[in-house]
């Protein structure tokens, strides 16, 4: 089957005031789509009412398409989740949390010894996980959270900003567990204000700004069409490019609509068209022979969009 | 964006297993799985050493207290000593376990956010509540157990083996006390299901039970002249009626000083079994149904 989250109509008001008004949104399929927005925009609100802690004013939250509100149990059976950074019974150790979230699932005691052992190695916790979960730092409980939410192996993995409490170590870490939890037939859905992090591990992007939901598609179609059919993309090579190169050659390309320099070894270009034309120009620019290092899409760009796209809330 | 946008599959992604591990259990199969670790973390709590300590200091005050003054009604036969001892103590080795225990049992998911580990799981919120109430029954039923052999000890140490002639009685006079138990652990986490901040749980609780009930129970007998039947503190007594016999259900009492009479009540033993069951079901049937209700925000 393939893994899917879906919200219709999902509304939540807390009084007077509407932190998620009318989302329609669905995601299907293995990838890894990054829910983004701004402190207040409704995001842990959403992934709250996917993992049924809170209910909906309006509307439904569907895994699998099962519904959350209607038969929580069966939702959430292929999901493993992370919200709002639980606490585990202090004095249990994560490898008795494990033995009960795993029992709790219907694991075998075997299924959960294996999947605790690579879990934690995953999570870099492998040497705590006889000791009493009450006193482990932040960061420390945050990465057996993780692991918590990865026990199952589940299909579909809700994740509400991950970095939260690691420190940068830990941050990037967490980055290539979701990097690697891709290689898997899942979907994750991961709320995060880093955008860093959803350009390194998202395929897609969902913005979410005052309970509202601006646009959700993959990463390379926000950054072009809501960035005037034009992707800026970064160049880096192994020694000082010449002005004159770069002027009369990569300049000059019909696929570059303007380029400019991010230091004396670094260019940003700013390519008109898709993906087969970003193609064509590393094609060329690697047939140039300047020692091109790494050429990808940049990172300023999903930034200027969203920045963009919530000023134009703000107005 | 009011139109519900459709990402399209991921390319090449092959399936690397065959999705969820395992079969999520029986509701009951996980309440008893979720009690057996909650139980295992009240045991290795403070909490459970606090209980102990207050169970061994009655214990130990009405062990001193006994052998003190030796009053010949209470250690002349195990009826009476069980009686005295055993039943009267339990009721309060009951209360101060319900506010240990289950006072912040259900709160304490929502002000310390274990909450949010349990209810990521593929589990029912009344499955959560069940098997909390189940391993804060268990530790309760540790503490009385303890309570009952401090007590035997000092029905082997007066009596002898006449401290085990008994059994009967004393079963069921245990059978009643649990019954006590499960009333008050009723209401204990129909309170708890009602805050979010486990203090004003624990407060509320205790308050009521160490003196809200008593105070109620005296309104009522002294100054309505009514049999206070509705209350779950007048009814626990009757966990004494199977070693002492039960008592006149109305009493006239004369004061030895003012010479004055009034009326005494003692509940009847089915009145005392219904008020505890009617206590534990709507007391349950109330704290789920507002868990069911409470938000996670």
């Amino acid at each position: 089957m393939t893994p899917s989250i879906e919200a219709v109509g999902l509304t939540k008001r807390f009084g007077a005031f509407t932190a998620l008004d009318h989302l329609n949104l669905k995601v299907d399929g293995a990838k890894c789509v990054g829910f983004l927005g701004p402190n207040g925009a409704g995001k842990t609100t959403t992934l709250k009412m996917f993992t049924d802690l809170i209910f909906p004013s309006e509307g439904e939250a569907f895994i699998n398409g099962i519904s959350v509100q209607k038969d929580r149990k069966r939702a959430l059976e292929v999901c493993g989740d992370l919200i709002e950074s639980p606490e585990i019974y202090p004095s249990l150790t994560p490898r008795e949390a494990f033995q009960m979230s795993g029992a709790l699932r219907g694991m075998r005691s075997d299924e959960v010894a294996s999947r605790t052992k690579i879990v934690l190695e995953e999570v870099k916790m492998t040497e705590w996980a006889d000791q009493k979960f009450g006193s482990f730092s932040k960061g420390m409980k945050q990465r057996v959270n993780i692991a918590a939410a990865l026990l199952s192996d589940p299909e579909v993995v809700i994740l509400d900003e991950p970095s939260t409490g690691l420190d940068p170590r830990g941050m990037a870490e967490v980055r290539t567990i979701v990097r690697g939890l891709k290689k898997g037939h899942r979907l994750i859905f991961m709320s995060s204000h880093i955008l860093s992090e959803v350009i390194d591990v998202c395929d897609e992007v969902a913005l979410l700004d005052r309970g509202k939901l601006l646009f959700a598609d993959s990463l390379s179609n926000v950054t072009q069409r809501l960035g005037g059919g034009v992707r800026a993309v970064e160049a880096e090579f192994a020694s000082p490019l010449d002005e004159t190169v770069l002027a009369a050659q990569i300049g000059t390309f019909p696929e570059v609509a303007a380029w400019s320099r991010t230091d004396a070894q670094r260019i940003t270009l700013q390519v008109k068209g898709g993906l087969v034309e970003q193609a064509r120009l590393l094609e060329k620019i690697a047939a140039m022979r300047l020692g091109l290092l790494s050429f990808r899409e940049s990172r300023s760009a999903l930034e200027e969009v969203y920045l963009r796209e919530i000023s134009v809330g703000d107005a | 964006m009011s139109a519900t946008p459709t990402f399209a599959p991921a390319d090449g992604a092959p399936p690397a297993d065959d999705g969820t591990l395992g079969t999520v259990p029986s509701t009951i199969s996980q309440a008893l799985i979720l009690s057996r670790y909650q139980f295992r973390d009240y045991l290795r709590s403070r909490r459970f050493i606090l209980m102990m300590g207050i169970v061994l200091a009655a214990g130990a005050i009405l062990t001193t207290v006994v052998a003190y003054y030796r009053p010949a009604g209470l250690i002349d036969n195990a009826d009476d000593l069980y009686g005295g001892l055993w039943a009267g103590g339990a009721g309060v080795v009951i209360v101060f376990a319900g506010i240990i225990f289950g006072g912040d049992a259900i709160a304490g998911e929502f002000q310390n956010k274990t909450g949010y580990f349990l209810m990521g799981l593929p589990i029912k919120r009344t499955t959560v509540y069940a098997g909390k109430y189940l391993a804060t029954l268990a530790a309760s039923i540790v503490s009385l157990v303890v309570y009952l052999i401090i007590v035997t000890g000092n029905a082997v140490y007066y009596l002898g083996l006449n401290a085990f002639s008994v059994p009967g009685p004393l079963i069921e006079s245990f059978a009643i006390t649990l019954l006590y138990l499960l009333a008050l652990l009723g209401f204990v986490f129909l309170f708890s299901s009602l805050f979010k901040t486990s203090a004003y749980a624990v407060l509320v609780v205790a308050v009521l039970f160490l003196f809200g009930f008593s105070i109620i129970q005296e309104v009522v007998l002294n100054l309505a002249h009514t049999e206070p039947w509705f209350l779950l503190s007048y009814v626990n007594g009757i966990n004494a009626y199977p070693l002492t016999g039960v008592p006149a259900h109305v009493q006239t009492v004369r004061n030895p000083f003012t010479r004055a009479t009034s009326t005494a009540y003692n509940p009847t033993y089915l009145e005392g079994i219904l008020v505890m069951a009617g206590y534990w079901l709507l007391t349950t049937i109330g704290g789920l149904l507002s868990f069911e209700r409470e938000e996670f925000t």
